[in-house]
């Protein structure tokens, strides 16, 4: 009986995860612009292979992830081997201030930095779209590298100095492998929260550069749900 | 002549060098000159700036003030990667991710030399560390014993002038301990290059060095060889530090004349001065336990412990706590005499 309801259990909490992305996967096939099933259908994803504007946002919100990721991992890594270095107070206010983007809301971030984009004349559009994508990921790669830095022996880099290496190649050779899970770990969670960051992006985005989740917030306004479907299932 | 030329062969001269973070002065005006070929080892306890020089000298940091010669010229200001000088640091620090062979090779890839010659260097370097055949095993499949004989050929193999380091077998148990420092200096003696060791282990230090200076507080206290070191500590910290001592107080009444613990002693040092106050050392093992009323001194025998080789016994008189070792055992409450001849008294100028 026990055995039942932990199985039971299980199955629900799968049931309640996964429903909604089964119901979205079922219905991406129906013929009918309603949730009521009327036939199956590909006719969602030609629409979709034929809009040149989803494929539009598509492209510049991968161009987005990837520069702006690869940018912040690039200042993270060396802001974080630059607080590893610091002692004392200055490296607790340096990591305080690394949190505190961490730790408030999107909107916050979002309309902070639209009214410095203001204040400064920067035209909004893609520059201003990755220079904010930065801003909000950068913390993340400081704070999954700086473990991996803790843990490492820091004479190493000093070894390497020794047997002749300049600092940039000891760099290369010596730390960056050590800490390179680290690195990893910090470029897919600067992509992925690129790729999902819809507030931050609303606010700084300018005429005709949209993000997917823009331009599908967008959509949905609209009230075309159907066409979605099968975009998200592709997006799974 | 030839042999004096030899004598002023420095490979690593010192001057005046000094060092401070703040306030707090570490080094204090080191003057000190390193021959080529010997084994030097700085000794001091802990915090007394001996691995603060060692990182001068491998440019690890900067000295405030003072020269870094190395064979003449001012190396003060070199980066280390610029200096023909190598270190073996106290954890190691070798490069987890790369192999045994890899580590090794690292300083002969930068040199970019030809893939071969460093195929044959790595394996010259294994056989010389007794680690033949190692040259692809991971870094952490390594005891502490192997990896330190690693760190030692990656030092090697560089073929540098002077061989620095820093507490190298701080972290080994004692009988490894032991074996490893026969082989360092087997490996110093056959490569033929000046080693500078760090250490706070007197017995270290006394078994392989060709000289020893001694170290406190930022400051030089003695240069020497062991046994000139061992024999003729310059003060009352040297003698401490370097070994078990009896220290006490006294005047020098006269040439070869002594007071000390209220008896006079003939001694064999003179030019002091007369009634000069001085230290007195006297090595526990020095001294000879005789019958009570013929010896120099008389005491009670407070404490016995069986050292393997040796008894230690403490024997109070009414002045002072004598440490005193000898292979026959006189029991705990027993009233014995002691014999210091003149030759056992090292006399000391009091600072």
């Amino acid at each position: 009986m026990i055995k039942f309801i932990k199985r039971f259990y299980v199955a629900l909490i799968l049931l309640i995860m996964y429903a909604p992305v089964a119901v979205l996967m079922v219905f991406s096939f129906n013929d009918s612009k309603l949730p009521i099933w009327k036939g199956f259908t590909f006719k969602w994803y030609e629409n979709l292979a034929n809009d040149m504007s989803i494929q539009q946002s598509f492209v510049y919100t991968i161009i987005i992830a990837v520069v702006s990721s690869l940018i912040a991992t690039a200042i993270g890594t060396l802001a974080a081997m630059g607080i590893h270095q610091m002692k004392g107070y200055k490296r607790n206010l340096m990591l305080n201030i690394t949190y505190i983007p961490l730790l408030s809301p999107d909107i916050v971030i979002g309309i902070s930095l639209m009214m410095l984009f203001n204040v400064l004349h920067i035209p909004f559009g893609l520059p201003t779209l990755i220079i904010s994508h930065i801003t909000f990921s950068t913390p993340y790669v400081i704070l999954s590298i700086m473990p991996k830095l803790k843990q490492m022996n820091f004479n190493v880099y000093e070894a390497a100095l020794d047997l002749g290496a300049t600092p940039w190649y000891a760099f290369r050779k010596v730390i960056l492998p050590e800490i390179m899970p680290g690195v990893i770990a910090g470029l897919f969670i600067a992509f992925t929260l690129s790729i999902d960051d819809f507030v931050v992006s609303f606010f700084n985005t300018g005429a005709g550069v949209d993000t997917l989740p823009i331009k599908i917030y967008a959509m949905a306004r609209k009230g075309l749900t159907q066409q979605l479907m099968p975009f998200q299932q592709l997006c799974l | 002549m030839a042999e004096n030329k030899l004598e002023n062969d420095y490979i690593i001269d010192l001057k005046n060098i000094s060092k401070s973070f703040g306030d707090t002065i570490i080094l204090d005006k080191i003057n000190m000159y390193i021959r080529r070929n010997e084994f030097l080892t700085l000794l001091g306890p802990s915090g007394c700036g001996k691995t603060t020089l060692l990182r001068i000298i491998g440019g690890f940091e900067e000295a405030s003030n003072g020269k870094v010669l190395f064979e003449g010229e001012n190396i003060g200001k070199l980066p280390p990667y610029k200096r023909k000088i190598n270190t073996v640091f106290q954890k190691y620090a070798l490069f987890p991710h790369m192999t045994v062979g890899e580590n090794i090779a690292f300083g002969l890839n930068i040199k970019k030399l030809d893939k071969k010659i460093i195929k044959e260097k790595v394996q010259e370097m294994l056989e010389l560390v007794g680690l033949k055949g190692f040259e692809n095993r991971k870094i952490d499949s390594l005891s502490g014993g192997q990896q330190q004989r690693i760190a030692i050929a990656r030092a090697l193999v560089n073929e540098p002038e002077v061989l620095l380091l820093d507490e190298p077998l701080g972290a080994l148990d004692l009988k490894l301990r032991k074996g490893m420092q026969t082989e360092l200096k087997r490996i110093q003696q056959k490569v033929g290059i000046t080693f500078i060791y760090v250490t706070h282990d007197q017995e270290e230090a006394l078994t392989m060095s060709d000289t020893i200076a001694i170290m406190n507080a930022g400051k030089v206290q003695q240069i020497g060889t062991p046994v000139d070191i061992y024999n003729e500590p310059k003060n009352a910290f040297v003698a401490d530090f370097i070994g078990e001592s009896n220290i006490l107080h006294g005047t020098m009444i006269d040439d070869y004349r002594v007071n000390f613990h209220s008896t006079e002693f003939k001694c064999v040092d003179a030019g002091f001065g007369t009634n000069v106050p001085i230290d007195v050392v006297v090595r526990p093992e020095d001294i000879r336990i005789i019958e009570a009323e013929k010896g120099m001194i008389k005491g009670v025998v407070e404490s016995v412990t069986f050292k393997g080789v040796h008894y230690e016994m403490v024997v109070t008189t009414d002045e002072y706590k004598w440490l005193v070792h000898s292979t026959v055992m006189s029991p705990v409450g027993e009233t014995v005499g002691m014999v210091i001849t003149p030759e056992d008294i090292h006399i000391m100028r009091r600072r």
